[in-house]
């Protein structure tokens, strides 16, 4: 766990100065370009892209997370259960779509830039979130949801006291799903003119320059990956803090 | 007082309570006993609106429930759940507190209570208040479970077999704290045990069910003594009435004059006790005690005549 950490925090200084400072890489990636290419990408800032990359996927998650965890409440109380299977499947309709339709489809409507990408990252983001906040929120122990009853508990009272906190790690599994599907998926908005790391990664293809494509590689899977261990390790905090450890999560 | 009307619960084409009338006076306990899916549960979740009945009424001090919302009749009524029930992610101490924080009280007052509380069923309170209740052993997360359906003193208390999970040792004393708590607010309880002994031991009156239906309520020596059918007469044992009729008694009611030689009997202990010490010191007779000071004797002979079938 200790050694862990350290091997995570090391990767992050790293990545860190490979954004700030990449000429310090220079000579590493020089490996990789034919002579006379470049080694660094120097069509515009690393760290600049790489932020917009990470605001992207932020917006669309966050987006997703809203809609999708109100929608499984909404479906999930006594008024909103006819609506279950309908929701179901529209959030499974959103999934099943490959995202360069959705961005095909989006382009016309949208134009050309972020908003396509937006919206391709946020239908992609609904169901992983949306299934793991319905997993949470129904399959709670059937003594505790009976207690909160049995206390004389509201309906709200049961949601934001007992629900929602018990359900808390199974929806955080949820968004780290979509957070990492999307980090990924967000690659190919720059093919409709997104600011993300796809453009680093096209432009090593278009001028056949490895070192490029490696770097836009690079900076996105190690993103990923520390993104999805600190999301873990915030689930298993929650998983011990609300007395789950033990119970599997979803 | 609780007015159990003419109640009945189906689900589907199964009738799970079947037409059951019962009236639990104030102040008193009412032990519901019966096989395993007998409907005791369901008929005990109708009482706080858990589940709904399919016909009859409930009223409560003459009050239909049926016109009071749930979550206001349920604060009112204290609910030790089978299986204890406690949320997970909330300290002992946040567990029990509960109903009074959902009732308003003030932080103070709700601390002094969790403390008495705590202290009531043995569990330190510094030692335990912060602990969440996976930290606990089973025995112990049942006492919480009571501690919290009691915090805010209810007038009303529904457990549902509270004290399975408990030792003997640790069981006999839960029993007195409820009894003692139950003489000392006038709580009407009802609660449902597999335990016989734990039934006569506690019980005002005992209701026996089978299949959904109510067969007998009655005292705890008529339930004895005259059974209303046979299944009745099987579920106390038959080779255990004399002596289930014996723990009924008390050694004081029972005192002889005389002096005897002997390991002496305080005055407080049941007659069942008393016959055990009299037949393991093999005499005819031993001292009754008061406060240390001996009072009398009590015989083999005289118990024998009160294990005797009523007449
Ligand atoms: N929600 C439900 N839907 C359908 N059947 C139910 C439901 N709840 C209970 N039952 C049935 O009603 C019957 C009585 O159940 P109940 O829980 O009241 O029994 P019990 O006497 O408390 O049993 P135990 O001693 O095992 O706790 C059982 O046969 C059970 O299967
Ligand atoms: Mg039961």
């Amino acid at each position: 766990m200790r050694i862990g950490l350290l091997i995570r925090l090391i990767v992050l200084a790293v990545l860190l100065v490979f954004l700030i400072h990449p000429d310090t890489f220079a000579g590493f990636f020089s490996l990789f370009t034919k002579p006379n290419q470049p080694p660094i990408y120097n069509q515009g800032s690393l760290l600049d892209i790489t932020l917009n990359h990470l605001a992207i996927v932020l917006t669309a998650t966050v987006a997703s997370t809203l809609i999708a965890v109100g929608l499984a409440i909404l479906v999930t109380r006594p008024f909103g259960a006819e609506f279950l299977p309908l929701s179901r499947s529209l959030a499974n309709v959103g999934q099943t779509f490959p995202p360069v339709a959705v961005l095909a489809l989006a382009v016309p409507m949208l134009g050309f830039g972020t908003a396509p990408t937006l919206v391709a990252l946020f239908l992609y983001g609904l169901l992983p979130i949306f299934e793991n906040t319905l997993t949470g929120l129904t399959n709670l122990p059937p003594a505790v949801t009976d207690a909160a009853k049995g206390v004389g508990m509201t309906g709200w009272q049961r949601l934001l006291k007992v629900e929602l906190p018990l359900a808390l790690p199974v929806i955080l599994a949820g968004i780290r799903l979509s957070t990492v599907i999307s980090l990924a998926t967000a690659t190919i908005g720059s093919t409709v003119a997104a600011r993300t790391l796809g453009e680093v990664i096209i432009a090593g293809l278009t001028a056949n320059n490895t070192a490029f494509v490696l770097q836009g590689g690079l900076i996105v899977g190690v993103l990923a990956v520390l993104i999805y261990d600190a999301l873990s390790a915030l689930e298993r905090f929650l998983m011990a803090r609300t007395g789950q450890l033990g119970r599997a999560a979803a | 007082m609780i007015e159990i009307d003419d109640i009945t619960k189906t689900y589907g084409e199964n009738t799970v309570v079947d037409r059951v009338s019962l009236v639990i006076d104030p102040g008193t306990i009412c032990v519901i006993v019966g096989t395993s899916g007998s409907g005791k549960t369901t008929l005990m979740r109708m009482i706080n609106k858990l589940v709904d009945q399919t016909s009859g009424a409930i009223r409560i001090d003459g009050e239909d429930i049926a016109g009071i919302p749930a979550y206001e009749l349920r604060r009112r009524i204290g609910y030790a759940i089978q299986g204890h029930g406690l949320f997970p992610h909330r300290t002992v101490g946040q567990n029990i507190a509960t109903v009074p924080k959902l009732l308003g009280w003030d932080k103070k007052r709700i601390a002094d209570r969790v403390e008495e509380l705590l202290t009531l069923f043995q569990l330190d309170p510094a030692q335990y208040r912060d602990r969440l209740p996976n930290e606990l052993s089973g025995g112990q997360q049942q006492r919480v479970g009571v501690a919290r359906a009691l915090a805010a003193k209810p007038n009303i208390l529904l457990m549902d077999e509270p004290y399975g999970a408990l030792d003997p040792v640790i069981r006999a004393k839960a029993q007195e704290d409820l009894l003692a708590v139950q003489r000392q607010f006038e709580t009407t309880i009802v609660l449902v045990t597999h335990d016989m002994e734990e039934a006569i031991h506690l019980g005002t009156k005992i209701a026996v069910m089978d299949k959904g239906q109510l067969l007998q309520h009655d005292v705890p020596q008529q339930i004895i003594a005259n059974p209303a059918t046979p299944f009745v007469a099987e579920l106390i044992g038959s080779a255990e009435r004399p002596f289930r009729l014996l723990s009924l008694g008390k050694v004081a009611d029972h005192i002889e004059p005389g002096e005897v030689a002997g390991t002496p009997l305080d005055a407080g202990v049941t007659l069942r006790d008393a016959y055990a010490e009299l037949l393991w010191s093999g005499r005819p007779a031993l001292p009754v005690t008061r406060d240390g000071k001996v009072i009398g004797q009590v015989t083999l002979a005289q118990l024998a005549r009160l294990a005797a079938r009523p007449q």
